[in-house]
């Protein structure tokens, strides 16, 4: 905190704080959807996703986080078994 | 630890070819990085006040500068004892880098710092809105040298940045891509193994100024390399000591076509400047033997 004529601003921020940024509420058309079925854990979509936001280790147990995705659509681009579909997006309340 | 040294809910624009190679070097580098960013983009979308989407220390002071503070921080690191733990990187765009920030990079570079610099090429100043820059590829429309009726985009040829950079006589030299992600991880890392200056030229679609779907980052980024548009090539003391090789070098037209930043080069009046862009693949491809022949 820094104090300019009793004014106080902030000049340092915590660690990974744009994490309150929830980035989900951009997606407005589709949203990708991990099948889960011919999914062999290559990790492309982890590399790939801009947000970084994409996890998983075993086979067919790849998701994406909803709070953040803004529905880009590299992840279903690059799945070499085609296992992620983009969708279309649910309401709003669903996101 | 965070999984990524880099958080979500940044606010680069969906399928950001910059976000996601900045995540992927800064992974690599690991969590004892001090990064100094230059203005632009990624300063701009990954620290929007009050928050920071950085796990590391961060510094941003102007948009010539990175590589001047950096060289402090080196310096500060280097007398405190600390460089052997704690690493620097100095990043900044194509403008960033080539244009305004390069006397102060090749400033760093000739001093001998041990920093690393990583150029985000996305071939125009993106931040401000899309105006060319010295790396923006000959015959690229943009909001400065936009194609019309008597102009058929950008006049002037892409500035070679990696030669730049060898001439300087640094340790490591190399270009890596968005679309080979776990290649740009190994350049990293074996970057940050070297002491000294070395230089990463990363090339990075950026889907609003490129004119392309988010989801065609990837593959955008890979025809730019398949089309010897992009070479892939390393250099250690100013030697060339690695490429990716090209089996069959696919047609520029495969990568021009799907960005609406070369749509008029698709018009008969414009056909001999695609021939021009062709050569210049072809001449990439003869320049650093790119082609994968029976005995490479
Ligand atoms: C001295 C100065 N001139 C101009 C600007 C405005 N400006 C901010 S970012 C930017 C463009 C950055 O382009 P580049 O380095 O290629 O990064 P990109 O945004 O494309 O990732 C410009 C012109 C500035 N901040 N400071
Ligand atoms: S759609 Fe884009 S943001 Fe969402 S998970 Fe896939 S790659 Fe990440
Ligand atoms: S890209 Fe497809 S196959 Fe590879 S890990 Fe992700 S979901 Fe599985
Ligand atoms: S303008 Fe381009 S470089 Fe900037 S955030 Fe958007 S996609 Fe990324
Ligand atoms: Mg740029």
């Amino acid at each position: 905190m820094l104090r300019v004529n009793g004014l106080r601003i902030k000049i340092t921020a915590e660690p990974g704080s744009a994490r309150n940024n929830k980035t989900g509420s951009w997606r407005v058309e589709r949203r990708p959807e991990f099948r889960q079925k011919d999914c062999i854990a290559c990790r492309l979509c982890i590399l790939v996703c801009p947000e970084g936001i994409v996890a998983g280790k075993e086979k067919n147990s790849f998701k994406t986080d909803y709070l953040y995705c803004k529905g880009c659509g590299l992840c279903a681009a690059v799945c070499p078994k085609k296992d992620i579909e983009m969708v279309a997006e649910e309401t709003e309340s669903e996101k | 630890m965070p999984e990524h040294l880099l958080s979500p809910g940044h606010t680069a624009c969906a399928g950001c070819g910059q976000s996601l190679a900045a995540r992927l070097v800064l992974d690599a580098a690991g969590p004892n990085t001090i990064i100094v960013n230059n203005t632009g983009c990624l300063e701009v979308f990954s620290t929007t006040y009050p928050d920071t989407a950085w796990e590391v220390p961060f510094i941003h002071s102007l948009f010539e500068n990175a590589a001047a503070v950096a060289s402090g921080v080196e310096a500060a690191l280097r007398q405190s004892g600390k460089l052997a733990e704690v690493r620097v990187i100095s990043q900044a765009g194509d403008g960033g880098t080539a244009d305004i920030g390069l006397q102060a990079l090749s400033g760093m570079w000739e001093r001998g710092h041990d920093i690393l610099s990583v150029c985000y090429d996305n071939e125009a100043y993106m931040n401000t809105g899309i105006q060319r820059s010295g790396l923006t590829p000959t015959y690229t429309s943009t909001s400065t040298s936009p194609a019309g009726q008597s102009s058929t985009g950008n006049p002037r040829p892409k500035k070679n940045i990696v030669e730049i950079a060898v001439a300087h006589g640094i340790p490591y030299v190399a270009t890596a891509s968005a679309g080979f992600p776990l290649d740009l991880q190994k350049k990293v890392k074996k970057a940050m193994a070297i002491r000294g200056p070395k230089f990463l030229h990363v090339h990075v679609p950026c889907p609003l100024g490129w004119r392309h779907e988010p989801e065609q980052t990837y593959q955008i980024a890979r025809l730019a390399v398949e089309t010897g548009l992009f070479p892939m090539i390393e250099f250690e003391n100013g030697k060339i000591s690695g490429r990716y090789l090209i089996v069959k070098p696919k047609p520029v037209e495969d990568y021009l076509k799907p960005q609406g930043r070369f749509r008029h080069l698709f018009k008969p009046a414009a056909e001999a400047a695609l021939k021009e862009i062709q050569e210049l693949a072809n001449r990439n491809i003869e320049r650093y033997g790119l082609l994968k022949t029976a005995g490479s």
